[in-house]
């Protein structure tokens, strides 16, 4: 398959833009500053990232269209309002995570944006569940832009006037150079902010009037340190297909009433599991020193026997020390136990970290 | 103090007397991007030529630093291991990684000259 390209690309590059392939995309990682400063930079005035590569999936349909969806995702999108968001998942048969979302009800139906390296699967995925009624678009003509950090609300209500009335996980249709632009209070760093699902034809201009606000550009490095201190999970490295809701510690994102009902793919196991605990559980881990504990990274209790391995682990420049997320053996999972890390076949301290490593300052 | 001499693996060694000073060059750290984590070998630990004797670690993943001559480690720079980011303020001047004693200066003839390394460096980028 040919790489792909962001409606960005070109604007990337002009920036100084290192680029890696991600998910079959040519990707920045990061730009001049380099990792540690785009960090800082979004955490003490505003950053924004192209996030086009993720799949904005649009869904038109009856209300049967929510039956369908509700068979594959767990949320509870009968009583979820128009312009309102969930994070939630498609699920297999065997309740394992086929992808981490949000979906958000539009006034037609629902728009769900999907992890780049899984949205073709994702599809065909959804598809199986959908009536001949149903549309669906995985619209390629939008870019989507993430704008995040303290000063986002400020530089982004004086070009979009209204989006600071915005509430966390809820969005609006907007104005925007003569078209309709959808603005979200969402994102993936745990600071404030919001996700704009804009026109290609209009993007660069947007990025324009962000750059002349100061707001740098940040890479995928960055934001991989930015959600880890979040605590937030990374598809394809602390969630998989084998991996169902209650392991990866994420049961608050699967809705009360579906959990008491059901019906939807892998019910039976993960009711079990939510009576019962799961044998191993997501849980956030900060190496003793300043050693880091990268994916795959063994993990031993302090009397030495294997107990799980790291899934996602780096330097969190704003915690100033190393942060790590992983899977342990359940009775491991208490905040503060004593585990070590195998590093290069040597043995160092760590401890089982309350989630966010980060704390957050979402817009409620 | 010699004059600096450099590896393929973008290593610097000074030689003073018998003693080399071994850091990794600022080509490196360009590449490496913002270093988070090191960690320098002990005294008395035998090293060989293209043998793995350090570690630096940057926001982006970890790499081996390798001895571009064999000896004798005499001393690891805990300076660099408490404070990674000084390897990109100054890496071919106080943060050098380690010290060790050598057993043939013939190895530290055979590596190339600063302008032979900018050459290589241009003619392998990365």
């Amino acid at each position: 398959m040919e790489v792909q390209k962001t409606a960005l690309y070109n604007y990337h590059k002009n920036l100084g833009a290192k680029f890696v392939p991600f998910a079959g995309y040519e990707m920045p990682i990061q730009y001049k500053d380099g990792i540690v400063k785009e960090h800082i930079s979004t955490r003490t005035h505003a950053g924004f990232f192209d996030v086009s590569h993720m799949g904005q999936f649009f869904l038109e349909g009856d209300e049967s269209l929510i039956e369908s969806l509700e068979k594959i995702i767990p949320a509870d999108l009968k009583n979820l309002k128009i312009n309102h968001s969930k994070y939630s998942f498609l699920l297999n048969n065997e309740g394992g995570i086929i992808d981490d979302l949000i979906i958000t009800r539009t006034e037609k139906g629902f728009c769900i944006i999907l992890n780049a390296a899984c949205k073709e699967n994702d599809i065909k995925q959804i598809s199986q569940f959908l009536k001949k009624n149903h549309k669906h678009l995985l619209n390629n003509d939008l870019s989507l832009i993430a704008l995040q950090g303290p000063k986002s609300v400020e530089i982004l209500e004086k070009l979009i006037p209204g989006v600071a009335n915005l509430k966390f996980m809820t969005g609006s249709n907007f104005e925007y150079e003569g078209e309709n632009l959808y603005v979200t209070r969402s994102g993936y760093t745990g600071e404030d902010g919001f996700e704009i699902s804009i026109s290609n034809t209009k993007v660069e201009k947007l990025i324009d009037y962000l750059i002349s606000n100061e707001v740098k550009p940040i890479g995928l490095g960055a934001r991989d340190t930015l959600r880890l201190e979040a605590g937030l999970c990374l598809y394809g490295h602390d969630l998989n297909e084998k991996i169902n809701p209650v392991e990866a510690n994420l049961k608050w994102a699967i809705a009360k009433k579906r959990k008491e009902v059901g019906g939807f793919n892998g019910w039976e196991k993960i009711k079990n599991l939510l009576v019962n605990g799961s044998e191993k559980i997501r849980v956030g881990i900060k190496p003793d020193g300043k050693v880091i504990a990268r994916e795959n990274t063994k993990i031993f209790s302090s009397d030495n026997n294997e107990i799980g391995f790291v899934t996602s682990g780096t330097f969190g420049p704003s915690v100033n020390a190393p942060v790590a997320m992983g899977y342990v053996k359940s009775e491991f999972s208490k905040i503060g136990t004593s585990i070590q890390l195998e590093v290069r076949g040597k043995k160092y301290g760590g401890k089982i970290s309350e989630l966010p490593f980060y704390k957050k300052s979402y817009v409620k | 103090m010699s004059e600096k001499k450099f590896s393929k693996k973008h290593e610097w060694v000074s030689l003073d007397g018998d003693v080399a000073t071994v850091g990794i060059t600022k080509h490196a750290t360009e590449m490496l991007g913002d270093i988070v984590f090191v960690e320098v070998p002990d005294a008395g630990k035998a090293v060989e030529k293209e043998g793995q004797a350090a570690v630096v670690e940057s926001t982006k993943a970890a790499s081996d630093v390798y001895s571009p001559i064999s000896g004798e480690i005499t001393e690891g720079n805990k300076a660099i291991a408490d404070d990674p980011g000084s390897v990109n303020t100054d890496p071919e001047g106080a943060s050098w990684f380690f010290k060790l004693k050598i057993k043939d200066k013939g190895e530290y003839d055979s590596l190339m000259s600063k302008d032979e390394y900018d050459k290589f460096c241009k003619e392998n980028p990365s």
